[in-house]
């Protein structure tokens, strides 16, 4: 096993054992690197393709977006970098008041938010929106972490899946009600995946399916015919457009087929500056939702599998902390980041690809977007910060991992 | 593997057993996930990339028309016939409009007062042109005055987003000279766009409507060259990226001559007094089109601009003679006298008569019960053939025509067909008519026609037929061009031009060749092959000679008409025509001759809808015709005073 020389120097170094010091942590990198490579390897790709696909959207300031992108980026880096070197364990005694910060800043969205194309999403403050439903992503997977560890016990009971479940539709509604169906999605998905990871019997989650396509056809078919409208029509729209996109070519139907051309358009090797799809406006939302397919379009199949591959590496690195927690909370806080990071990847991805329908998912540290950069960060900080404790203490244990 | 106690979570290892295989489930919905988005990226760039990358194109090219001029239309000589002119045309461009509302309004009203519109007006028709194209130009108006250019051009400032440019319009120097032959042009109509004969022809390309811009559309056309655009998402101009430049048409020739055909338009305008009327001119040789006209004409560069459907009524309308209509291959006349040398050539061929066999004209001869009589019931005595031409004896040819009727094979109406009567001619122009030889299998016809008909509406009658059969009376009456035949004025050209040239049918045609725009030769357009009918030399001296003594020696039909024509150097043949039409209107004017001049032969037919006797209208304006071909002057017009038909 390559712990083998770790392990010695952990046995060599006591003051390794209970809290990180700082000699402990010259011995070895205190962060994954492998880690730290897709993540600073993604915003370095965020930083080219925004330069070169948002040259002109703001005439007289071409690199308006890139400068803010780069902000947001160094300000999450160092986030990350708090994070990654406090003991997220200690995050476990907030549960609570972490809970109250998560409701109460989605409902501050309802209070004080500004209000684009009848979606309420962010709080505008100076030089900045808030867009307090991405924080709420990593502020519920703590939360629910927190819970599933108390009851870890009764993990098999239902009344502990029904609890969980509760605490996670509370925020869902609320950001569903924004409207923000995407950051919902995220929500349930992180719930599920955190269920799941803390050891949920298969017969619950059947059971949740099951309450779940009811409510779905309830919210489908039944509430509109009885004259409520549980999605709003645009919600709808995307849902439908994409299953037949070309029927509704104007809209959303339009948005889906601009980004196929734009990344079939790319080819093997990408356009390059004669990326008209994107220069052009051609492909709607190309700092945001559909930067994939700016990569696509630019960089061709080269920068789009470059891009995927490093996801590849995020997603696996996460995998691999989330076996090597020092604690259950641990590996339910890596598992709840790690279906988060999934979740969004697949759908943006899939929507940019024209497999997934649109839901106004970002694409993680790749989308523009100072709430959804830093929150990512965030919790890539937690996932160092796992590492970094399962680390340690499995050298203190010698304990041999998967 | 360390088993933590419960509740001591602090210390319970993450890892169960349980949780490793759910682990590994996750790791495979990844690697299956991953492998999908993979496949789909690498379909959509590698696979299907080249088709992504035209429909990117699609996207962001748009193609602006840059007009090509059509080839002008010259008569013989080289003489412009129709030319193009350049129009100054008020353009908007929609991306350079103030974009705020109050400001385009008082654009569009400024603009307004200066082409003299009003402001809704040019509202509407931004609105209008956007929907339908929404990158384009709108056009506002179409050969606006010289002043308004110069105006909109001094104060441009004044006028954002307002543009002049120029246009090809079609000119027209002489106005309404052959304007039925020449024919107008207009854009291309959706429908045709969809026909074979316009494939590759762009929206918005202007073709001929018809005459001769329609039958030669293809060389006077040319191609239209583009500008192609670049353009964002919102249609905004992003520069240019190519263009391609315009091919302009090729100029054609017309066999037509400008002189005779402006005399021929005079002489058929003087002689109807306003009354319709149509003129052939044709050299007899080869069927080339020295003049054609029908009257009433109008001026094509009413069809220039765009035309108001008010107009366009106007010039279809009967009340106003229907100017649009060519009457010289689509009017349908009854011929008059002008057939007897046709009723002629057909006894002699079959046998009935000789040249010289005498028959009694004594003014009315009865088939039957019913009583055939010449004007006036006046007779012109015993007379062979040349006689009964010269004064246009009817009582001879209904005998001629009684005789033929029960000879097997209706040997009057195949030789009115062979020598090309009630059939199209085959000239190179659209919208020519066939016409009728009525016969015994035609009126067997219209008479079952008629009987369905009445069945099939219970009515006592439809009016197609009377339904009675064909009777030795109908052969009488087509004998001298009467009853139910049908013929234009070209197809008695075309009848007399095979007398002319003994046996000749000559396919009537316009167009000589296809030159570049420098007058250099393209393409000669190769005149189609004649038919030829067999004429025994005894029967066409005979004609000849009737038709040549009913315009030169006293008591000829048309003598006084051509009183004073040097008839040793360029000697007539012509025959008088009076067709009665039926319903008390006025009898329609014929007259067809033609002047066998070994260099350079002509063959008139001209017919006056109720100009009454043949010899009054129809042979003096042949007579200017003919003077102005072989004098080069046209002389005066000349009423004669023969009353036969």
């Amino acid at each position: 096993m390559s712990t083998a020389t770790r392990i010695h120097d952990a046995q060599a170094d006591p003051a390794a054992q209970g809290r990180p010091t700082v000699s402990g942590l010259t011995l070895r990198l205190p962060f994954d690197p492998l880690l730290l490579l897709a993540t600073l390897g993604l915003l370095a790709c965020s930083l080219v393709t925004l330069a070169g696909a948002t040259k002109e959207d703001i005439p007289g300031s071409p690199d308006y977006f890139v400068n803010r992108q780069a902000i947001f980026a160094g300000v999450g880096l160092l986030l990350m970098v708090v994070v990654a070197r406090v003991d997220y364990s200690r995050l476990r005694e907030l549960t609570w008041g972490l809970y109250a910060f998560l409701l109460l800043s989605i409902l501050a969205v309802f209070a004080l938010g500004s209000s684009t194309r009848g979606a309420t999403l962010a709080i505008v403050l100076p030089g900045f929106s808030l867009q307090t439903s991405e924080l709420g992503k990593v502020l519920l997977v703590l939360v629910l972490a927190g819970f599933l560890v108390d009851r870890a016990r009764r993990i098999a009971d239902r009344d502990t899946t029904a609890r969980a479940m509760l605490l996670a539709l509370v925020p869902t509604f609320l950001v569903v009600a924004q409207p923000d169906l995407g950051s919902g999605l995220v929500y349930l998905v992180i719930a599920l995946a955190m269920l799941y990871v803390a050891g949920t019997p298969w017969r619950h989650f059947a059971g949740l399916f099951a309450l779940g396509a009811v409510a779905v056809t309830i919210a489908l078919v039944a509430a509109p015919a009885v004259g409520v409208t549980v999605l709003k029509p645009y919600q709808l729209d995307r849902l439908t457009s994409f299953v037949s996109p070309n029927e509704s070519p104007g809209d959303e139907g339009y948005q889906q087929i601009q980004s196929k051309i734009a990344i079939g358009a790319g080819q093997k090797t990408g356009r390059g500056d004669q990326a008209t799809q994107t220069k052009l406006n051609f492909l709607p939302e190309h700092h945001t939702d559909f930067i994939f397919a700016v990569v696509g379009e630019r960089y061709g199949f080269v920068g789009a599998a470059l891009v995927l591959s490093l996801y590849a590496l995020l997603i696996w690195r996460s995998l691999r902390i989330l076996t090597i927690a020092k604690n259950l909370f641990g590996a339910l806080v890596a598992g709840g980041i790690l279906a988060m990071l999934m979740f969004e990847v697949f759908l943006n991805v899939g929507m940019n690809l024209g497999i997934m329908p649109i839901t106004g998912i970002t694409l993680p540290l790749l989308s523009y977007g100072g709430s959804s950069v830093i929150s990512t960060l965030l919790a890539l900080g937690l996932l160092q910060s796992i590492y970094v404790q399962g680390r340690m203490a499995g050298a203190h244990k010698a304990r041999t991992v998967l | 593997m360390e088993i933590g106690g419960p509740g001591n979570d602090g210390r319970r290892p993450a890892i169960t057993p349980q949780l490793a295989l759910r682990v590994a489930i996750f790791g495979g919905v990844a690697l299956v996930l991953f492998a999908i988005v993979f496949f789909r990226l690498w379909y959509l760039q590698v696979l299907s990339g080249d088709e992504y990358v035209s429909q990117a194109n699609d996207n962001r090219v748009r193609e602006v028309r840059i007009q090509a001029p059509r080839g002008d239309i010259v008569d013989r000589e080289g003489r412009v016939l129709v030319t193009n002119r350049q129009a100054t045309v008020v353009q908007v461009v929609p991306g350079e409009l103030p974009s705020d509302h109050a400001e385009r309004k008082a654009l569009y009203a400024r603009l307004a007062q200066v082409l003299r519109m009003k402001p809704q007006t040019v509202q509407r028709i931004v609105v209008e042109q956007r929907a339908l194209l929404p990158y384009a130009n709108v056009t506002i108006k179409t050969d606006a005055p010289r002043s308004v250019l110069n105006y909109l051009q001094e104060r441009k400032r004044d006028f954002p987003g307002v543009a002049v440019t120029d246009k090809y319009l079609r000119r027209y120097p002489h106005e309404e000279l052959a304007a039925q032959l020449i024919g107008t042009v207009g854009e291309i109509s959706p429908e045709e766009l969809e026909r074979k004969r316009y494939k590759g022809v762009k929206q918005g390309t202007v073709i001929g409507k018809g005459g001769i811009e329609w039958q030669y559309d293809r060389y006077l056309r040319g191609r239209d060259g583009a500008q192609l655009l670049q353009v964002d998402s919102m249609g905004g101009y992003k520069g240019e990226l190519r263009r391609r430049q315009p091919v302009p048409g090729q100029q054609l020739k017309l066999s037509l001559d400008l002189s005779l055909q402006e005399v021929g338009q005079q002489a058929i305008a003087t002689a109807g007094g306003g009354r319709p009327g149509a003129f052939v001119a044709m050299d007899p040789r080869n069927g080339e089109v020295m003049a054609m006209g029908s009257y009433p004409s109008f001026d094509p560069a009413l069809f220039a601009k765009p035309i108001s459907q008010e107009t366009y009524e106007e010039l279809q309308s009967e009340e106003n003679g229907a100017p649009l209509y060519n009457r010289a291959i689509a009017g349908l006349y009854p011929t008059g006298s002008t057939f007897k040398p046709i009723t002629a050539l057909a006894a002699l061929d079959a046998g009935i008569i000789t040249p010289s066999t005498p028959i009694d004209d004594p003014g009315c001869l009865t088939v039957g019960t019913t009583e055939f009589c010449s004007p006036g019931d006046v007779g012109h005595g015993t007379v062979a053939l040349p006689q009964a031409l010269k004064v246009s004896s009817d009582v001879y040819f209904y005998v001629l025509g009684r005789d033929l009727n029960p000879v097997d094979g209706q040997p009057l109406q195949k030789m009115a067909k062979r020598l090309g009567v009630g059939v199209q001619t085959g000239i190179d122009l659209p919208g020519e008519v066939d016409g009728l030889v009525p016969d015994r299998e035609w009126r067997e016809e219209v008479g079952r026609e008629e009987a369905r008909c009445r069945k099939r509406e219970k009515v006592s009658s439809c009016g197609i037929s009377d339904m009675r059969p064909w009777s030795t009376g109908d052969n009488v009456n087509l004998s001298v061009g009467q009853g139910d035949l049908q013929a234009t004025p070209l197809q008695m050209a075309v009848a007399y031009a095979t007398i002319a040239n003994d046996g000749k049918v000559v396919r009537p045609h316009l167009g000589l060749d296809v030159e570049d725009a420098q007058g250099r030769l393209v393409q000669e357009i190769e005149p189609p092959a004649a038919r030829s009918v067999e004429i025994a030399d005894s029967a066409r001296d005979a004609i000849l000679q009737g038709l040549h003594a009913s315009a030169s020696e006293p008591g000829g039909t048309s003598a006084d008409v051509f009183a004073g024509w040097p008839q040793d150097r360029y000697p007539v043949y012509g025959k008088t025509g009076t067709a009665e039409r039926g319903g008390g209107r006025p009898d329609q004017s014929w007259y067809v001759a033609f002047v066998n001049d070994p260099a350079r032969p002509l063959v008139v037919a001209v017919t006056i809808e109720g100009g009454g006797w043949g010899a009054t209208s129809a042979a003096p304006a042949a007579r200017q015709i003919l003077s102005q071909w072989f004098l080069g002057r046209r002389g005066q017009f000349v009423r004669g005073e023969s009353h036969t038909q």
